[in-house]
């Protein structure tokens, strides 16, 4: 048990533990703004990966071939265990797994605003893994080392298995790419629609991020918004024009001076209004996660009596012995 | 491994351990919900090991484990911190005695 006047000991090397770059672990004393962030931030994240199963889900039944259609639903498949690491590692820090389902369905809790745009083609399936599962893996390597141990554990296993996505969105890219002229104007399109969402997922910019210095000295956040926003850019810029497809910016030019690319500033407004509530697709992505809770609930519900009928006789049994 | 108990009326926390091939201990890999062990097991198979991660599964419920202190200051490791004398290191002998 945990006294008052322990506190500065234990906020002591708390700090220390952090600033050595060692590993916090649930049980471990910690205070209660960092269990409070930690826990916004990997709900958050648990709720992206679950809505973000819904823009590529629509495409599974539609897949062109079988093998895309194998492939995507494995996709979506990591997504969903994606977001369960995730829910998991939150438990750690005594959250409640309902709780967070709650506050998701009820507007209480954020997700990654990138999903709350449409897959219209399935272009976009090729698209949304290269550019979206890319600038997420740009977010997440990093998280890979946060000071907090289930977390940056959960990281490594999400990055191991997001490249397969990143992969085989640009694989279909490159397919179609080199199909008809029709297939390459469809490309071209989801990349128009896509590119600058894709920029707004590492935030708003560092001067407008006014918790960004604490998670950097809390070590649950690595690298600044814009930095990682740049790095994404100087990644895929090569890639485009490997792919054959023009990024829409005017203004995305080789710096040779900073050795890195310099480019436009994305709608930070838009991305204020879609965080919101008021993007093209939130009220839709919302309606279908409540639909899908409270369409398993009798399988909840019947698991659990299951079980515990189960339970009882297997006491049962043992009482007759 | 989760400092939580099992929520009431919801399905229960169990911590799943998995062995990766033959020869090599269970390690923990993360946690899950489920209404009993055997849909753990179901569950941690689709969840931690669709790549092939495992050849074997472990699940316990999370009330279940009982764990020491995390702090690796903590004073119930005492009795090994200042025993030296348990490694081979400790022991000097002469450079030219073979096989040792
Ligand atoms: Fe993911
Ligand atoms: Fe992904």
């Amino acid at each position: 048990m945990t006294t008052e006047a322990d506190e500065p000991e234990l906020r002591a090397h708390f700090e220390e533990t952090v600033a050595a770059d060692r590993r916090v672990e649930p049980r471990d004393w910690m205070p209660e703004a960092y269990r409070a962030t930690l826990v916004r931030q990997i709900a958050q994240h648990a709720h992206s990966e679950i809505i973000g199963m819904q823009p590529e889900g629509d495409w599974i039944t539609r897949a062109p071939s079988l093998r895309r259609k194998a492939i995507l639903w494995a996709k979506v498949q990591d997504e969903a265990g994606h977001g369960l690491y995730l829910y998991g590692a939150a438990e750690t820090l005594g959250a409640d797994r309902d709780d967070l389902t709650r506050r998701l369905l009820e507007g209480r809790q954020k997700y990654s605003s990138i999903f709350n745009y449409p897959a219209a083609t399935f272009a976009d399936v090729g698209v949304i893994g290269w550019l979206v599962d890319g600038a997420a893996i740009c977010n997440q390597v990093p998280l890979c080392r946060s000071s907090y141990g289930p977390y940056a554990r959960a990281m490594v296993r999400v990055c191991k298995e997001e490249s397969f996505h990143q992969r085989q969105g640009y694989e279909l890219l490159w397919t179609m790419t080199r199909g008809t002229a029709a297939q390459r104007e469809m490309v071209q399109d989801a990349v128009d629609r896509w590119w600058w969402p894709s920029l707004m997922m590492f935030g708003p910019p560092d001067a407008a991020s006014p918790n960004s210095e604490r998670s950097m000295a809390w070590r649950v956040k690595r690298h600044s918004n814009d930095e990682l926003r740049q790095r994404f850019v100087d990644m895929t810029v090569p890639q485009a024009d490997r792919l054959g497809v023009t990024l829409p910016d005017p203004e995305l030019r080789w710096n040779e001076e900073r050795g890195r690319y310099d480019f436009g500033t994305p709608d930070f407004a838009e991305l204020a209004r879609v965080i919101g509530g008021d993007g093209p697709c939130n009220r839709e992505r919302i309606a279908r996660r409540t639909a899908a809770h409270e369409d398993g609930a009798w399988v909840r519900e019947a698991a659990a009596a299951h079980a515990e009928r189960r339970a009882r006789r297997a006491d049962g049994a043992g009482v007759a012995r | 491994m989760s400092g939580t108990e099992a929520v009431d009326g919801g399905w229960p926390l169990f911590e799943v351990f998995v062995r990766g091939k033959r020869g090599l201990n269970h390690v923990h890999v993360g946690s899950l919900r489920a209404a009993d062990a055997r849909m753990a097991l179901t569950h941690a198979r689709d969840l931690y090991t669709r790549r092939n991660e495992g050849v074997s599964i472990w699940v316990v419920r999370s009330a279940d484990v009982t764990a020491s202190a995390p702090d690796e200051r903590d004073p119930f490791f005492a009795p090994s911190g200042d025993k030296v004398y348990r490694h081979p290191t400790f022991y000097e002998i002469p450079h030219d005695v073979p096989h040792i």
